[in-house]
């Protein structure tokens, strides 16, 4: 299980960088596109090797529901999507395959739910940096997004 | 190897709301069941009272600057303790930020307070790496502990935290799945409430204020 998501993921990593540079050159034409935008990215930095996560609020202006179904980004080898599952006082991360934004509607990936769970830094990251993330959806759309990069306290 | 201390905490909790079957009705009604805990004073906690419930904070384990360290060693501050591990993007940091607003709020009074992270991964959380980690959030207030399996087993049964290793990945990798919940003891070593990840910094700042002045 963990094995086939993490190809998927490099597969995605590879279309995207692809898909990602030819965007840059259009960006206007990309965001008229879609009816989904990302808010309030951000990423919440630990020190060494320790895999960090990233959070972001999705919206979908658009009439039908979306999944984001792969995350990738050129700063990490490794990005995949979380969820924090509580049972009783205990609490535990799953991977998860999806995420859905519903119908003009938003998901807030954030603290204590889902999360992007980032590992395997390319380069040397601090606080004060921005990584992008590319975030696909179902619906083929593709969301180039800037992630701050803070302070664990999250300042 | 898998180890789990349940049932623990939620029980534990479920014992913990006041014992007037009246109140515990009222309670019920206000959908506040488990967070209402009661003072000899009556001003009700805003956490969860375990004062009496809980055994005194006593350990043997080792700090983040590689020495010895125990209990007593925090006897005269009021101390917060968090069970976590730094392989934990979520949860564990996002506790962590939570007591750092609670230092903030406090202001002075946080110089009487220690937090206390203590490490249910000994396998990979060295002093070092929990002190670079302590040491992100605030070198000042906050100490990282680690220990044996043993030494952190035993810490973990005596105050009913659960916490099991999940399967390794492809790379070797895993997470643990543990309690949330952070312990406060009194300067005396006594242990008197718990936080929970609903209760907000405020709440916190301001139940430890009565616990630090020993005004409950």
């Amino acid at each position: 299980m963990t094995k086939n998501l993490k190809s998927l993921t490099v597969t995605l990593g590879c279309a995207l960088s692809t898909f990602g540079s030819l965007a840059a050159f259009a960006p206007a034409a990309h965001a008229a596109a879609g009816a989904l935008s990302a808010q309030d990215a951000w990423v919440r930095w630990l020190p060494g090797d320790l895999p960090a996560a990233g959070y972001v609020t999705l919206k979908n202006d658009g009439d039908q529901p979306v999944d984001l179904v792969g995350v990738s980004s050129d700063a990490y080898g490794m990005v995949m999507l979380h969820q924090t599952v509580s049972n009783g006082s205990t609490q535990k991360m799953v991977m998860v395959h999806k995420a859905t934004v519903p119908a003009h509607g938003t998901l807030a990936i954030a603290p204590g739910g889902y999360h992007l769970m980032l590992e395997k830094a390319k380069h040397k990251i601090a606080p004060g940096d921005t990584v992008n993330v590319k975030l696909q959806f179902s619906d083929g759309e593709a969301l180039d997004t800037q992630f701050a990069v803070k302070a664990p306290s999250g300042q | 190897m898998p180890l789990t201390f349940a049932p623990s905490l939620s029980t534990l909790r479920a014992r913990l709301a006041c014992g007037v079957p009246g109140l515990r009705r009222a309670a019920i009604v206000a959908g506040a069941l488990l967070l209402v805990g009661c003072s000899p004073s009556g001003e009700p906690w805003q956490l969860t009272n375990v004062s009496g419930h809980l055994p005194d904070l006593d350990f043997v384990l080792t700090a983040d600057d590689g020495q010895p360290v125990t209990g007593a060693s925090f006897r005269g501050r009021t101390t917060l303790v968090y069970f976590g591990y730094t392989h934990c993007p979520d949860v564990c940091p996002e506790t962590m930020a939570r007591l750092m607003q609670v230092v903030a709020k406090l202001g002075a009074d946080a110089q009487k307070m220690r937090i206390l992270f203590i490490s249910v991964d000994p396998a990979r959380d060295t002093p070092q790496a929990l002190h670079a980690y302590v040491g992100a959030f605030d070198a000042q207030h906050a100490l990282g502990l680690t220990g044996t399996d043993a030494q952190i087993e035993s810490l973990a049964r005596r105050y009913r935290v659960a916490y099991r290793m999940e399967k390794r990945d492809a790379d070797g990798n895993y997470e643990v799945t543990h309690s949330s919940a952070v312990y406060v003891f009194d300067a005396q070593g006594h242990a008197r409430l718990l936080a929970t990840d609903h209760d907000t910094a405020d709440a916190i700042a301001h139940d430890l204020r009565r616990v630090i002045y020993d005004t409950a």
